[in-house]
């Protein structure tokens, strides 16, 4: 009979994965479940809800640091850092809108498990570069721990990068600390209408080689800027380019407007505020412009950014697809027909690195399909007898993202 | 410091082994001693052990081959950069292939579309930033020896710098690498895109001191140069209100580009040596830079000027010209020869503390100092909690390195007990090797020998260091919990 085990405690995390190795009955690792669609379906008999190991249990602000329990909602971590005027750099997507549930349920565990990272990572870095340390279960049934409490660290393998991205087939998180920053105290975003293709992809790299420090650039091409709840970007009639900055007040004056004379060439100018400013990066960070219909599968490829233009085009000549970049174009968000499989997807990434993760399709695809990109060959080796350092008997989250794996 | 002992089959094997090793890099090898005198210690120089043989390979190729070859015959194998490391990561073994990538020394491909540069990892750190300034970029993580140390030492060792509160360490700007694993597989891992597909074996490897891997290529991220940089000295008269100044800097939203901090034995050690301007009779010292628009740096430098008056501080410059900035950071980048002048020999500490635990660890060194009757000057990353605290001794008198590492030791445990860590950007190498129980227990430790053994399962890649126990990998991989073994966990469930 299917169980769910809900520990309160590391010490309940522990007796959960020993007995789970005892009987070789694998555990599904998850704390309120939101992101349960991502990945390869499970197959695993029980469930380890991680969801009562919960709460901030260290917060020092003029640290920059902040620890807590996997299970631990995003959104109560993020009232914590707003009420010290700070966040969470890496701005980690809610899927809320793309698996259609409500916003604001995940947790810290599942934000670090999945390495969920929004607009600004290009310029903060992913959550992997936050992640200092961390307690865990490993799938042998031992407590370990790794990292610290501080920023400046090398003492011992990272094994936090590790665990960053390994959705829960490592080790069941029993408490993360995390690097936090100062929130900006302004934002403004420079829009730029009607760049399209190779020339929103100029734009966005002016941007990102000039001194004005970008906060992120995304573009939205006509038919997803039409879907924005901003007027600005769904008025403009064509594809919108968008450049954020952030910083204090007089120098995002000062970066917007020197933006503003150095992308003019690249098309009309205007510029995003407050609330519009923040609705928008919502938009890119959720891709929730590309909800809709429910019935496209919803891929995430990260490429060179000079390539993106490329594989965009590639990937319309496909077939049906509606798609946008954010990252300065190095990351695509991508609704395809469901007659899409993921071999043309992976096609179009073509010769120049990069990778393609299926984000949403239904079970029965994401089970036939390789949702992470494939690894063969030595590289593919390397990670199975990595996931067998830490879980030889395959109990956590096996075949998450690899069969095997 | 207790090393492997030497194989002494392998050791007979020598001249076979020589061999082997010239007809797989026929002008790479070196093998008579005084010739290899100079790759026998790193930057730790009080370790010294002469190689069993040297290799200089030119191509991935030989490395791939050379790897192969030693992991088929057992002989264990040494990587080293340029050789600049402070904990004795690159301390070769008398039965070991040193594995030099000084031949490594080109740059591959410069991309301003992607904002990357590809490059072998025997280029410099300050190379990389050479091949791109004339486009006003620059490579970020800047540690100290940057004109000598390699892009390929830096991502062994995970290197910081001055500028990594604001701008990350090694592993927050590599994007791809090429490595070769102990059975001569070549590895690429990312690239010109962000963010691993799978494991994120890069972020492992990066800091993993050449035990996992040989690195062969390498493409980071470079950033275009802030346009204006201004640097404010501030002296107290007791560190205490220096390490006050700097929560209260960033508790007010401001991450300086650079926050370093000295002690008084260091500002007169720096003042002695090049008259930098300090003033002598300050407790503690801060150097805050603020790097960006001229219009915010402008803005940020008065309210950091606020902010340290309101910290008492009793002296306070601003630089006006980049004249004046360079004079200000001249006594902080000339502290380690400065201090080096002042006595004979010096020893370089590496531990990390929560940045409120300041006082605490100043005035339990300045207590042992008495005790040991040796100086101690500190230099400090503070907007990190980055200390560097020199110990001030002479090799020449019996006892007193012993003595000096006792010292050291006290102070890095001191770290962990704070909060803190073993080391923060030198590495554990073989100085820290054995303190690495104060911070992590032995399941800790055998976690991550285990994913050693994930890449080199004999143990043949830089063994001796970083582990202060060596257990074999079928040892470490045997299960404890058996078959029906563990009762039905008595915890809540549904």
């Amino acid at each position: 009979m299917a169980t769910t085990f809900k520990p309160e405690t590391e010490a309940q995390v522990l007796d959960a994965v020993r007995w789970a190795v005892s009987e070789a009955s694998p555990l599904e690792l998850v704390g309120t479940g939101t992101k349960r669609a991502l990945g390869r379906p499970m197959q695993a008999e029980n469930t380890l809800d991680l969801s009562a190991l919960a709460g901030i249990s260290l917060y020092e602000p003029e640290e920059l640091i902040l620890g807590a329990g996997p299970g631990t909602p995003l959104a109560e971590i993020e009232v914590a850092l707003a009420a010290e005027n700070q966040m969470l750099p890496f701005e980690p997507m809610d899927f809320g809108p793309l698996f259609g549930h409500a916003v604001g349920l995940g947790t810290i565990g599942g934000v670090f498990s999945c390495n969920l990272s929004g607009p600004r990572r290009i310029k903060a870095g992913a959550a992997r570069d936050h992640l200092l340390g961390f307690r865990s279960v490993t799938g042998r049934g031992d407590v370990v721990k790794s990292g610290g409490r501080v920023v400046k660290n090398v003492t011992g393998y990272d094994l936090s990068k590790l665990v960053c991205g390994a959705h829960g087939t490592l080790a069941a998180l029993t408490e993360v600390t995390f690097k936090v920053l100062p929130a900006p105290e302004k934002t403004r975003t420079v829009l730029v209408f009607g760049a399209t293709g190779e020339t929103a992809i100029e734009a966005m790299s002016a941007a990102m080689n000039s001194p004005h420090e970008v906060a992120s650039t995304a573009h939205l091409p006509a038919e997803v800027a039409a879907r924005s709840a901003v007027g600005y970007v769904s008025g403009a009639g064509g594809a919108v380019t968008a450049v954020r900055v952030e910083g204090v007040g007089p120098s995002v004056e000062h970066r917007c407007s020197a933006l503003r004379d150095a992308l003019a060439k690249f098309g009309a100018i205007e510029e995003l505020h407050g609330h519009n400013s923040a609705t928008f990066w919502r938009e890119v960070r959720d891709a929730s412009l590309l909800a809709e219909p429910r019935d496209r599968h919803i891929w995430r490829l990260s490429v060179a950014p000079s390539e993106s233009w490329r594989i965009a085009e590639r990937l319309h000549a496909a077939g049906e697809v509606m798609h946008f970049h954010d990252w300065a174009g190095g990351l695509i968000w991508a609704a395809v027909a469901p007659t899409f499989t993921a071999e043309t997807v992976r096609a179009a990434v073509g010769p120049n690195g990069g990778h393609a993760t299926l984000v949403r399709a239904p079970a029965d695809i994401r089970a036939a399909a390789q949702v992470f990109e494939p690894q063969s060959g030595p590289l593919g080796s390397l990670s199975a007898r990595v996931k067998a350092s830490f879980d030889p008997e395959r109990v956590l989250n096996p075949g998450r993202m690899y069969p095997g794996v | 410091m207790r090393m492997p002992e030497p194989d002494r089959d392998v050791m007979a094997q020598r001249a076979a082994i020589i061999e082997n090793l010239r007809a797989i890099a026929p002008n790479g090898v070196i093998a008579e001693d005084d010739e290899m005198r100079v790759y026998e210690s790193d930057g730790l120089s009080a370790y010294r052990t002469l190689p069993m043989v040297v290799v200089l390979p030119e191509t991935t190729a030989q490395v791939a081959a050379i790897l192969k070859y030693c992991g088929e015959a057992g002989i264990k194998v040494v990587p080293r950069g340029a050789g600049t490391s402070l904990s004795g990561g690159a301390l070769p073994l008398a039965d070991g292939v040193l594995l030099g990538l000084g031949k490594f020394n080109r740059v591959l491909d410069i991309d301003y579309d992607n904002r990357t540069v590809t490059a072998q990892p025997g280029v410099t750190n300050l190379a990389i930033t050479h091949a791109v300034q004339d486009q006003g970029f620059y490579y970020a993580p800047d540690p100290s020896s940057q004109i000598a140390c390699s892009i390929g030492g830096n991502i062994a060792e995970n290197s910081g710098g001055v500028h990594s509160l604001k701008y990350g360490l090694t592993t927050n700007n590599v994007l791809g690498i090429e490595f070769v694993t102990i059975d001569g597989e070549v590895i690429r891992i990312g690239g010109k895109h962000l963010d691993a597909e799978g494991y994120d074996l890069l972020g492992l490897l990066t800091g993993s001191e050449g035990l996992l891997g040989v690195i062969t290529e390498v493409t980071v991220r470079i950033l275009q140069k802030p346009s204006t940089a201004r640097a404010v000295l501030v002296g107290f008269e007791k560190s205490e209100q220096a390490g006050t100044c700097v929560a209260a800097v960033i508790g007010a939203g401001i991450i300086p580009g650079g926050m370093e901090m000295m002690d008084n034995p260091a500002i007169n050690a720096a003042e002695d040596f090049i008259n930098c301007g300090y003033p002598r009779d300050a407790g503690a010292l801060l150097i805050v830079e603020l790097d960006g628009p001229q219009v915010e740096v402008d803005y940020l430098i008065e309210r950091v000027r606020e902010i340290a008056e309101a910290n008492g501080a009793t002296s306070l410059r601003v630089s006006q010209n980049e004249a004046e900035r360079d004079a200000f950071w001249a006594g902080r980048k000339a502290a380690f020869p400065a201090v080096g002048r002042i006595s004979p020999d010096y020893y370089c500490m590496d531990g990390t503390i929560p940045r409120a635990k300041l006082p605490e660890i100043l005035s339990r060194m300045s207590e042992w100092s008495e005790e040991y009757g040796l100086k101690v000057a500190n230099v400090f990353h503070a907007g990190d909690g980055n200390l560097h605290p020199l110990i001030l001794y002479d090799a020449n008198k019996p006892g007193e390195l012993e003595k000096t590492e006792e010292f050291g030791s006290r102070i890095l445990l001191a770290c962990v007990e704070l909060g803190g860590v073993l080391t923060g950007e030198h590495g554990v190498g073989v100085e820290k090797r054995d303190l690495m129980g104060a911070m992590f227990n032995e399941e800790d430790l055998n976690q991550q020998q285990r994913v050693k053994c994930a890449f080199d399962p004999d143990g043949l890649l830089n063994p001796g260091k970083v582990f202060p126990e060596l257990h074999r990998c079928a040892e470490l991989g045997r299960m404890h919990i058996h078959k029906g073994q563990m009762p039905f966990p008595d915890i809540p469930r549904f």
